[in-house]
């Protein structure tokens, strides 16, 4: 594998953009047949490279080789025709399509002019087969789950005949059954001498399907390396430019008094008969696979999703009449999963994202006062330790981890009683993750009860007191810190239909 | 996802870039400015004062009605209706005055003071908006057709209540104690003309509301992501009922003091109205997709469009060809609104 020629080739790329140097004289190369690791901090330059070998952007200085002859991308089709296919971070399917019309989307197989309708779902239907799918090719991408949308664009880049596939954080809303078969389509690829450049932050997961890694920090390559003669540490330390120090082990719950007691909370076809309690400074982890529920149960106890049935008491009061906005201001708060759609105002600066939600308490008489709104972003930005250059810095041009921070940081702005994090990490790089679980940590400790969801195992594992597993819409069983395994969690959250039925108090 | 903003080692030096970004968000000021130093060098007339008082008067109508349709494009909606609701509040105004409220239960007619009519022409305007809210945020009607349908049920009623014919010579009745309606269109307070106050007035209060009070942050909360603002507590549905009724209270004022200038009220009043309100609000550098922009902007824009048009009048420019430079005015701004999207992009996308 080593011995292959280099199939895409960055030589010396530097990429500036107004105001900052995004990456700075890096070599980076694919070769055929190969999974090359791209991996680094946010902000450390990873997406700018892999833009510019998908043609998104053009390098400042520095070209780009392809099949050893120097080429040069002015857009995403010229990568295209070159056979440099992209799939992205975010999604970039329209949902009001159908599947086959997504796949399809700018390459359409015609006859005469017209569409071979017949083709294409022939096509798109091998594939899904290819990728053991069971996802009808005339549903509309948007009524399918996020997993299920990720498969589709995988789909899209595979009906083009890549030679060589770029993947920015392809498995981030995958369930492990999903991303097993993602990893198999991976290898089936390699062998047919694809080149793969992989971008993730799960460092299991690149040590398990990478061949060479490389490392990014603040635009400058730090080293490349075989997956064979590395290890996590390695990884680690090479992207923070800081000794990696295994996670502390944490405090017991220390078993105060009942916030939350959810009862027989019912959601037709998604949410069945769900009871839990939660305490003060209690950290409970939702663990399950994609679909399982877990968004529905949190989006109906924040008050955004309507349930069928059930109680929800917070202190002892009934709130499953409340508004989203009646429950927040009794201390019942929802960091949401997904924080484009769902976290962050895109128009806004990181100050007002933050006090979006506590804006009386910003007010005076009516009147929104700046200088308290400053003092709160301020004291949230150090405490959250948030990279930024000040509150009124935009949103969007802040990394994935401070975004989530900031996210966080409006629902803290609230004073919750009881926070729901549905997928906190979801997106965001190792360092911003562990900074993450050290916020819910010391939350927990302050005596804020915190329920999140994951589909991380290891997540689960490492910051939950206790763990519930959810699967097909019931909670399959409950954990408490030292019954916890991976076999334990694993079975519960694949168990059968007839066995389900806990209520975990 | 990426950025470059731990990347800090800037290449620009910040201060230029600041200055550059203040000028590109006030671009309708400047080119405000611009044009009344190009037409008071090309036309002596322009800066005298009877001129700049006709110029102001005319834009006060439409800055008025551009602040209140501010608030509905901001939530990246749009209100087709002001128009139409000008028209009825009108009619209102001037069939209150003239026939009163005539009650056929009791058999009484009710006669109203003259600023009871005002506020309950307003009020007709604000129920025309309520409904467009509602039916927006109940029923979920885009904002685009729901407004549509509004403008031709407002004027279709503007003409029912007045038989299609004109209010005239709205002077009321001594006896009635409903007179002194002109001085809406027609009065002064320290030399300045009445319209002009109350644009000042609407102006200030609805730039206020959106910029200093939470009811305004919401109000760009939802226009920047409205999903993200339902979960962050934001009544999404109240919130922008009340922008539909603010557009239509701005409405009903504009129509009342144009009722008032004429001292009739006629049901055809400010027709197209609805679109000069929406070009001085993308003028101003409002987004139609919502949530950036302003009240302020809105206004400068008023003020461009009314410039121009008077500039243009005064320099013998052809009317046909006023009409082909507002259109391409109108299109440089929408261009220049991309092109602050595409910077932004940029910007974030590293």
């Amino acid at each position: 594998m080593s011995e292959a020629p280099a199939l895409l080739r960055a030589c010396q790329v530097t990429k500036h953009y107004p105001g900052t140097l995004a990456l700075d004289s890096v070599d980076f190369e694919v070769r055929g047949g190969e999974v090359h690791v791209l991996i680094g901090e946010n902000g450390a330059g990873k997406s700018t490279l892999v833009k510019l070998l998908a043609g998104v952007e053009q390098p400042t200085q520095g070209y780009l080789e392809f099949n050893g002859r120097a080429i040069r991308l002015e857009s995403t089709r010229d990568a295209a025709v070159a056979g440099i296919g992209m799939i992205y971070q975010e999604l970039s399917l329209f949902p009001n399509l159908s599947v086959v019309e997504n796949i399809f989307m700018a390459c359409e197989r015609t006859r005469g002019g017209v569409i071979d309708r017949k083709a294409e779902e022939q096509i798109a239907r091998g594939l899904m087969k290819r990728l053991e799918q069971d996802i009808d090719v005339h549903t509309l991408v948007g009524d399918l789950p996020l997993g299920c949308q990720q498969i589709v664009e995988i789909c899209r880049a595979l009906a083009r005949n890549v030679r060589v596939l770029l993947m920015d954080e392809p498995t981030s809303a995958l369930s492990p059954s999903e991303i097993e078969v993602l990893f198999r389509v991976i290898r089936e690829l390699k062998a047919t001498g694809v080149g793969i450049v992989y971008i993730s932050h799960k460092l299991e997961e690149l040590m398990e399907i990478g061949d060479r890694v490389t490392v990014l920090r603040d635009g400058r390559l730090v080293e490349s390396a075989a997956i064979a003669d590395v290890d996590v540490g390695w990884i680690i330390d090479r992207m923070s430019g800081r000794r990696w120090a295994p996670p502390a082990e944490h405090a017991e719950c220390a078993g105060q008094a009942e916030v939350l007691r959810v009862e027989h909370v019912h959601v037709p076809g998604r949410v069945h008969d769900v009871s839990l309690t939660l305490c003060a400074g209690e950290l409970v982890g939702v663990y399950g696979l994609m679909g399982a529920g877990r968004t529905e149960l949190f989006e109906v106890l924040a008050g955004s999703r309507a349930a069928a049935g059930g109680r929800i008491l917070l202190g002892g009061s009934r709130m499953e009449h409340l508004s989203v906005r009646e429950r927040i201001a009794q201390g019942l708060a929802l960091v949401p999963e997904d924080r484009q759609a769902a976290g962050l105002i895109p128009t806004f600066s990181l100050g007002r994202n933050m006090t979006l939600a506590s804006l009386e308490a910003h007010a005076r008489h009516g009147l929104l006062s700046r200088a308290e709104e400053d003092a709160s972003a301020s004291r949230l930005i150090a405490q959250l330790r948030i990279k930024t250059t000040g509150p009124a810095q935009p949103i969007t041009s802040l990394s994935g981890g401070n975004q989530q921070k900031a996210v966080i940081s409006k629902y803290l702005l609230t004073k919750p009683r009881v926070l729901l994090m549905d997928e906190p990490s979801r997106g965001v790089d190792v360092g911003a993750r562990a900074e993450i679980f050290e916020i819910a940590r010391r939350l927990a400790s302050e005596g804020v009860a915190i329920l999140f969801a994951s589909s991380d195992l290891h997540e689960v594992l490492s910051l939950a007191d206790r763990v519930l597993v959810m699967a097909r819409g019931r909670l399959s069983a409950s954990f408490a810190r030292s019954e916890l395994s991976e076999q334990n969690l694993m079975a519960a959250a694949c168990a059968k239909a007839e066995s389900l039925h806990v209520n975990a108090q | 996802m990426s950025t470059h903003n731990e990347v800090i080692r800037r290449v620009a030096p910040a201060g230029h870039h600041r200055i550059n970004d203040l000028l590109f968000r006030l671009r309708a000021l400047v080119a405000l400015i611009v044009l009344v130093i190009i037409f008071a060098s090309l036309s002596p007339a322009f800066l005298s004062s009877g001129n700049l008082m006709i110029l102001v008067k005319h834009v006060a109508i439409n800055a008025i009605l551009a602040v209140g349709m501010t608030f509905v494009i901001l939530t990246g909606g749009i209100d087709l209706s002001v128009g139409s609701i000008a028209g009825l509040a009108g009619i209102v105004a001037g069939g209150l005055i003239n026939t009163g409220l005539v009650l056929p239960a009791f058999g009484v007619v009710v006669y109203f003071q003259v600023w009871l009519v005002i506020l309950l022409a307003a009020l007709a305007g604000s129920g025309v908006g309520a409904l467009n809210g509602l039916l927006v945020t109940k029923f979920s009607v885009a904002p685009f057709i729901a407004t549509l349908g509004t403008m031709y049920v407002a004027r279709g009623a503007a003409l029912l209540i007045s038989n299609g014919a004109t209010f005239p010579n709205l002077l009321g009745k001594p006896e009635l104690h409903n007179t002194g309606f002109a001085w809406l269109g027609s009065g002064s307070i320290l030399f300045l003309p009445v319209p002009i106050w109350l644009m000042a007035v609407v102006g200030a209060a609805g730039a206020f509301l959106a910029s200093r009070t939470p009811f305004g942050r919401r109000i760009y909360a939802i226009g920047g992501n409205e999903r993200a603002a339902e979960l962050s507590g934001v009544r999404v549905g109240r919130v922008k009922l009340l922008g539909y009724m603010i557009s239509g209270f701005c409405s009903a004022i504009v129509g009342v003091i144009i009722a008032s200038q004429l001292m009739s009220a006629h049901p055809a009043t400010g027709e197209t109205f609805e679109l000069n309100a929406i070009a001085a609000v993308v003028l101003g550098g409002t987004s139609l997709m919502g949530g950036r922009g302003g009240v302020g902007g809105s206004i400068a824009g008023a003020f461009v469009i009314g410039v121009l048009a008077d500039g243009l009048v005064l320099l013998g420019v052809s009317q046909f060809w006023q009409i082909v430079i507002k259109g391409v005015v109108i299109v440089v701004a929408v261009l220049l609104d991309q092109m602050q999207k595409r910077f932004s992009w940029r910007e974030r996308s590293s």
